[in-house]
């Protein structure tokens, strides 16, 4: 497997809620820190990035956020002017008014064209070699597979044209696993393992990208080290009287201390059941790169810091 | 557990309400919060009620332990509650939602003649889009919700809504659906294929789009608009007819969200929206929360004061040795123990901040703890729906 870092285009995707944006924040970061010229780019209009900088909103046109760290959000109609008038050369950049909300009324109805605009933008990007590296905060699990497999669905539809003569060689970039790969972003609970596993298969079965990585988010550490959860059940024991030597110690009840404790023990129980199931079904050659639960801060640039140093130390730098 | 000196109960909203809809994003619970809120009321009322899930990950189908139902409503087997020790007094039903089936049964319904229907269905971009058309989850859930509440067959229905972009799409979905079909735009596209007249306006559009898409590309779109015209005043009077029993008093929302930053931004934004469009703001449901006794000042300090006498208090006369262990790994769980309590104390105390910032409240609060293990079973979901019922 080719090293993340590496790869030239990397989709970062998850189902909601899992703390995609985060990854896809972090990885950008790490990598602009480690001398490559970083584009991150949000899939989602609605989406929060700009706050995992600390940075005013992003927009279409590509902004530096931090040494050698480039921000944009995509903008299919503005991904569509850029598109006709730099790759089809048209000349009608002045009356596309009209046409941009016809584009976009086409585009609801018909599959892959609004996809094939943001996924056709990013490969611009990669095959102009304007950066080292485009992390991509994609779209949730439910939508990604669509995404990246648009240039296929523009293909069988769209029987000439120049839309047609453009996915060839979308298809070249995305398949390529030195140029592209998919990050898939989960949390150690039931349903974020469960559609992970659904996504990696249908990904591998319905599209020509190459899964990277898998990101296991918000794992909890282990609370106790070997034989010491053993000598945590004897302290709370009553039987065994050590909580109350130490409550007279510490001049107060221990009961919260004492439950906090086991209702980590059981959290971490529980989450480690679907971290198993998850490193059992997916194939041993795939890095799983494990992050922190965050207590201090899951927000924000001290967070980003955080997670971009986790994953230094989990890809080995 | 309802925060005190609040009067309503879900119990009390749950029978005033023909239909609940949850609302929430992604990850918050709010699949599970919605049947284990319909089993409580299939439980506790003489009742037949009605889970719609439209979730395509089959959540719903794990958390009842029922695999493979589709688009048709089950009962959810009494045998499965018998395994839970209980003894209902109305049915549950659930129901996923196929969103392909649903959009070919709606062709069907509004197709003026089998040809029209024939060729709509077997139109190239419909075969793709039945699963991606504008919303096309959304309206059809509302779709759907509407035909079922039609049918008289429920005393109360449940719907769990869908993961979407923009959070309240839904509620939206009827009204832009009906927006479509009787756009300008939609005319001015098919107009040169209705009429060999090629309108000025739009000439320039077909020169590029003509060499951009190619022109079967272009007559395929046509050719589908054309065809769902012939369907227009169907869509629009059913997508009428949807809203208004959206704002139906008959009809609440469910909000759920956990104390986290993004989903409670979420959650607030979908409380203004229903709040501002005037629909029923019923419940707030605070999943996966932890503990009061987290917030517990006294218990902090203790845990601070516990941090740095540990080595202190391994080394208490004959403490160590009546554990079975010595002072230095004595110390180190002492340790682990009070600095657990100071992280987690970091994340209620967030939690609590973010609860605060909920400001509109509805009338009914409800918080779910944290629970120990997932819900798969029909037991599960009773245990948590007791959390909130009441």
């Amino acid at each position: 497997v080719p090293d993340l870092l590496d790869r030239k285009l990397v989709f970062v995707t998850g189902k909601g809620g899992v703390g995609k944006t985060t990854i896809a924040a972090a990885l950008a970061w790490l990598a602009a820190e480690r001398g490559k010229k970083t584009l991150v780019c949000e899939i989602d209009a609605k989406g929060d990035l700009a706050s995992f900088y600390e940075t005013g909103p992003t927009r279409f046109e590509e902004r530096e956020v931090a040494p050698r760290l480039w921000a944009m959000s995509m903008d299919t109609e503005a991904s569509l002017k850029q598109y006709l008038s730099l790759q089809l050369k048209l000349p009608l950049v002045a009356k596309i008014g009209p046409l941009a909300k016809m584009f976009d009324f086409v585009a609801s109805a018909a599959p892959g064209v609004k996809e094939i605009v943001t996924v056709g933008k990013l490969c611009w990007e990669v095959k102009e070699r304007h950066y080292d590296l485009i992390v991509v905060d994609a779209s949730a699990s439910g939508h990604i597979v669509s995404q990246l497999a648009a240039p296929q669905a523009i293909n069988q539809l769209v029987q000439v044209g120049l839309v047609r003569q453009q996915t060839g060689w979308m298809l070249d970039i995305l398949g390529d696993p030195a140029q592209t790969g998919l990050v898939v972003v989960a949390t150690p609970a039931e349903m974020p393992v469960s559609e992970t596993l659904d996504l990696t298969a249908r990904v591998g079965e319905e599209t020509n990208v190459e899964l990277a990585a898998v990101v296991v988010n918000r794992v909890l550490p282990e609370l106790f080290g070997r034989g010491e959860e053993e000598v945590f059940d004897r302290l709370a024991d009553p039987e065994s009287g050590g909580e109350d030597l130490l409550e007279q110690r510490i001049g107060g009840s221990l009961k919260p201390l004492v439950d906090a404790a086991r209702l980590t023990v059981t959290m971490r129980r529980s989450r480690t059941e679907h971290l198993e199931r998850l490193r059992d079904a997916i194939d041993p050659g795939i890095p799983m790169l494990y992050m922190p639960y965050l207590f201090f801060r899951a927000h924000g640039l001290r967070a980003t810091h955080q997670i971009a140093d986790a994953l230094s130390a989990e890809l080995g730098y | 557990m309802p925060d005190t000196g609040r009067a309503g109960t879900l119990e009390a909203l749950f029978a005033a309400k023909e239909i609940v809809i949850a609302c929430g994003s992604g990850g918050v619970g709010k699949t599970t919060t919605a049947a284990a809120a319909a089993a409580m009321a299939a439980v506790k009322h003489r009742e037949k009620v009605l889970v719609v899930t439209v979730d395509p990950a089959r959540r719903l189908a794990n958390a009842l332990g029922l695999e493979g139902f589709g688009n048709e409503e089950r009962r959810v087997e009494p045998e499965a509650f018998k395994v839970a020790g209980v003894k209902p007094r109305g049915e549950l039903w659930a129901a996923m939602l196929d969103t392909k089936q649903s959009w070919d049964d709606l062709v069907h319904r509004h197709a003026p003649d089998k040809e029209t229907e024939r060729r709509i269905l077997s139109n190239p971009l419909y075969q793709n889009i039945s699963g991606k058309f504008v919303q096309s989850h959304d309206y059809i859930a509302m779709e759907r919700l509407y035909e079922i509440h039609s049918s008289g067959n429920y005393d109360l229905i449940v719907v769990d809504t869908p993961p979407t972009r923009n959070a309240m799409d839904f509620i939206e979905a009827p009204r832009r659906m009906a927006d479509f079909f009787s756009s300008r735009l939609l005319r001015l596209l098919i107009a040169p294929y209705r009429s060999r007249m090629m309108n000025l306006a739009s000439k320039p559009f077909y020169q590029v789009a003509d060499r951009v898409l190619g022109s079967q590309f272009l007559e395929d779109i046509a050719e589908f608009f054309i065809l769902f015209q012939t369907m227009y005043s169907g869509f629009v009077e059913r997508a009428t007819a949807v809203e208004r029993l959206l704002r139906d008093h008959r009809t609440t929302f469910l909000v759920v969200s956990t104390l986290e930053a993004a989903p409670v931004r979420e959650a607030e934004f979908f409380i203004q929206v229903l709040t501002a469009k005037k629909f029923h703001l019923g419940a707030l449901v605070l999943n996966k929360v932890l503990p009061d006794y987290l917030l517990d000042e006294g218990a902090e300090e203790r845990a601070a004061r516990m941090c740095d006498a540990a080595e202190e208090l391994s080394h208490i006369d004959g403490l160590a040795e009546s554990l079975g262990t010595d002072a230095a790994q004595l110390e180190r769980v002492i340790n682990e123990v009070a600095s657990n309590f100071r992280n987690f104390a970091v994340v209620a105390r967030r939690e609590a901040g973010l609860r605060q910032e909920l400001q509109i409240r509805p009338e009914v609060v409800a918080t779910v703890p944290e629970f120990e293990g997932d819900i798969h079973d029909v037991a599960g979901l009773l245990q948590l729906g007791e959390r909130i019922w009441s």
